[in-house]
């Protein structure tokens, strides 16, 4: 018995509007389903046929997922953000205290921020974790290993410079010490330490710096090996090791 | 109740589901809302001190740039008429020459009294309130629209 939701559903596809969007009727046969990949720019991507255990639902097929899902959330919320946030000093600071005592539902959205920022590193480390003991970095996975590290890396970067933008107390000394930290790169530590900061100190160049990296570069960056990441999923057939009696045709 | 429909238990959840999803989504649209309203303005004050009312001589329009806002002395009294075209906001000119207020972008002309002598500006300009503050000092509040016939004797 379909629901009023399903009926609602039946009553949109037969639209015009619907039909002038999507172009095809529902995907019942082998045909009708690839042409619907293929006519779909947030599908295309995908294989024509992806295998239906690699889409199997395990408690640990999300911690990918979940991960994903906070990134996603980070986005929504950070260009929220972005609203009240001037990237420069003093400014920063009290625009970081104006979002927590001043502005409606401020403090609500700049913990979701927060808290799901800290979620995030730990679960793309459970999800590594997770992968490592699965074995899935042995073949055919080897290429997306090391897209998940990259993947990781962009990670670690986006909560460290976004450990910046509050520009207390806090965020100064971190990032004195972190970027100090790179300084004891033999050779070139001090030149790297200066283009990052844009100076010798953790100062104005140094918070607009960061800025443009936490909401510029490093998501761009995450979204186009997220793509890949996904794409390589089911390009590789699944998310783990095939098992012996999988012969590894479709 | 033989002819009441029977719902399976998936269906009910899901539709549980759909509702909850639906009643989450309105909420957060309204709190967004909410966060986009600012809760504090960093722009000018409204009201601002233009001085002792000697400062303008008798029948003289003064523009005030800062405020944008003429200081208008009759020899019925003060009263403070905007400077901001009421057509597309550009500020307005004070012509001496011609006795007119005259806009710069479209053509609009007004009277020293704010009143349109012709263009495309709809509406006359407005006048704001003028009262003197305990030391006698002029105080103009531009959120205070009065009526134009309104002069404040000194």
């Amino acid at each position: 018995m379909a629901t009023s939701f399903q009926t609602a559903v039946e009553n949109l596809r037969a639209t015009r509007v619907w039909k002038s969007i999507f172009r095809r009727g529902p995907a019942i046969t082998n045909r009708t389903r690839s042409v619907a990949v293929f006519g779909n720019l947030f599908l295309h991507w995908l294989p024509v046929k992806v295998r239906e255990k690699s889409l199997r639902v395990r408690a640990a097929y999300y911690l990918g997922s979940l991960s994903f899902l906070l990134f996603l959330l980070l986005v929504v919320t950070g260009v929220l953000l972005m609203f009240y946030y001037h990237p420069a000093a003093p400014n920063a600071y009290r625009d970081m205290k104006d979002l927590r005592f001043v502005v409606s539902n401020g403090v609500f959205l700049r913990n979701m921020h927060r808290i799901a920022a800290h979620l995030m590193v730990l679960l793309v480390f459970c999800h590594m974790f997770h992968v490592f003991y699965r074995g899935g970095y042995k073949p055919p996975h080897e290429f997306n290993w090391v897209v998940g590290v990259v993947l990781l890396l962009v990670t670690l970067f986006l909560s460290y410079t976004g450990y910046l933008l509050p520009w207390d107390q806090l965020a100064f000394w971190a990032v004195t010490v972190g970027t100090n930290i790179v300084s004891a790169m033999p050779i070139i530590g001090s030149k790297v330490r200066f283009v990052a900061l844009g100076g010798n100190i953790v100062g104005e160049n140094a918070l607009l710096r960061f800025y443009v990296l936490h909401v510029v570069i490093l998501p761009l960056l995450a979204f186009l090996f997220i793509g890949v990441h996904f794409w390589r999923v089911q390009k590789d057939g699944g998310l783990t090791v095939r098992s012996k009696d999988d012969d590894g045709k479709n | 109740m033989s002819d009441t429909k029977e719902i399976t238990r998936r269906d009910f959840l899901s539709e549980i589901t759909v509702g909850a999803l639906g009643v989450a989504g309105l909420g957060g649209a309204a709190l967004t809302y909410q966060y986009f309203s600012p809760n504090v303005l960093f722009e000018p004050s409204t009201t601002f001190r233009a001085g002792n009312p000697d400062l303008y001589p008798a029948n003289s329009v003064t523009f005030l740039q800062d405020q944008q806002v003429y200081i208008v002395r009759t020899p019925d009294g003060f009263f403070a008429v905007s400077a901001v075209c009421t057509h597309l906001g550009c500020v307005t000119q004070w012509k001496p020459e011609a006795n007119i207020i005259a806009c710069p972008c479209h053509g609009s002309k007004f009277e020293p009294n704010g009143k349109k002598i012709e263009g495309p500006a709809p509406r006359p300009l407005p006048h704001f309130s003028v009262t003197l503050t305990a030391d006698g000092e002029l105080l103009v509040d531009k959120l205070q629209v009065i009526k134009a016939d309104q002069v404040l004797k000194v």
